[in-house]
């Protein structure tokens, strides 16, 4: 599934039978409940486009590209998609068994920082094509992620010692913030 | 997971949108499953087969393939197969070449319930020595039952072939009352 290997023309039954499920998982992330409209209108949107796609594009790249787009418009709608201050430091990556410890705490993550962790660890695309589904740069794309699991970080011990409220009372200390963001 | 509701509700939405190029579906009968696909045109597949389906509907009408129910087309199959349709009202979407539209044109005006031979129908479009080419239309026939290619027969009343093999032939005869049970 994953790598630069060129989708050559597929049917869009193929193509929206392999990607529905993992699309309506990560628009859950993003979303919430909200999620099923988003689902629909981005395999929607995919279909209008799809008999004048470029072959040779990745199209689960392309997809979700397209889910997040809808997911962001989604957020905006809502006043939901408040710039955040990025959580400098350096660059983080992590493995699949620290991010799995981290993943249920993505919801209190701001929007693009929850689709560059979600994208990054929870279905493995590449930066570049992160970068391309938030409309930004790659680098731009690490370094949010990077700012998300610094972000999740900061609150894993409180939970992890069962201290859930307190966690949650810290995030709203450390979430959303009213500033410009500067890489966007 | 997606669940049947929220799929069922987008193939809708696709479809009512006009953003598909050809649906398909496949339907249960008494010879076997069958394969059906339609255009906004029209029913423009049957078949008994179902491997590379996706990929030649994508070849012949467009990428934009989606499985959406074919409630009519099922309808009238179904009335066929209980014996209480013997002509079909469906829209077809024909994309052949002039000589194979001749033929097929032919071939549905021949009547529920009989036979007519390759050599017949090469003679009915003006071309009585054609009959081997014929025989080739039969074979690419895209919409088998609706378009009755199962009617038609060698000259000494031998079923010859057809692509649901010879006893799918011989029950659609039989079911037309064309033969006599074996």
């Amino acid at each position: 599934m994953m790598g630069a290997v060129a989708d050559v023309a597929v049917p869009f039954e193929r193509f929206y039978g392999q990607h529905a499920d993992e699309v309506l998982g990560y628009l859950r992330r993003l979303l919430g409940q909200r999620a099923e409209d988003a689902w629909q209108e981005t395999f929607l949107r995919a279909l209008r486009a799809y008999g004048r796609l470029e072959h040779g594009r990745h199209l689960r790249a392309w997809v979700f590209t397209i889910a997040t787009n809808v997911a962001m418009d989604e957020l905006r709608a809502a006043g939901r998609l408040v710039p955040a201050e990025e959580v400098d430091g350096d660059p983080v990556e992590v493995g699949r068994p620290v991010y799995a410890q981290l993943e249920h705490l993505t919801d209190e993550l701001p929007p693009k920082e929850r689709a560059a962790v979600v994208l990054r660890y929870g279905y493995d695309l590449p930066y570049d094509e992160i970068g391309a589904a938030l409309g930004s740069s790659e680098e731009a794309a690490r370094a949010a992620a990077s700012s998300g699991v610094r972000r999740l970080r900061r609150r894993l011990p409180a939970t992890a010692s069962g201290r859930a409220a307190h966690a949650r009372a810290a995030v709203g200390a450390v979430g959303p913030e009213p500033h410009d963001r500067h890489d966007a | 997971m997606l669940t049947p509701e929220l799929d069922a509700r987008f193939r809708a939405a696709a479809l009512a949108e006009g953003l598909v190029d050809v649906r398909y579906d496949v339907a249960d009968s008494p010879v076997g499953p069958l394969f059906l696909a339609a255009t906004a045109r029209g029913l423009c597949r049957i078949s008994y087969r179902f491997d590379g389906q996706e990929d030649e509907l994508a070849r012949s009408f467009g990428l934009r393939v989606l499985r959406v129910p074919l409630d009519d087309v099922r309808r009238e199959l179904d009335e066929y197969f209980e014996g209480r349709r013997r002509a079909f009202d469906l829209r077809l979407d024909l994309r052949v070449a002039p000589f194979h539209e001749a033929v097929l044109h032919e071939l549905a005006r021949v009547p529920y319930g009989r036979t007519a031979t390759y050599g017949s129908l090469a003679a009915k479009v003006g071309r009585p020595r054609a009959a081997r080419a014929v025989g080739t239309v039969m074979n690419r026939n895209p919409i088998p039952i609706v378009l009755p290619c199962h009617r038609v027969v060698g000259a000494n009343g031998s079923l010859t072939g057809y692509a649901g093999g010879l006893h799918v032939k011989r029950a659609l005869l039989e079911l037309e009352g064309a033969i006599l049970p074996a």
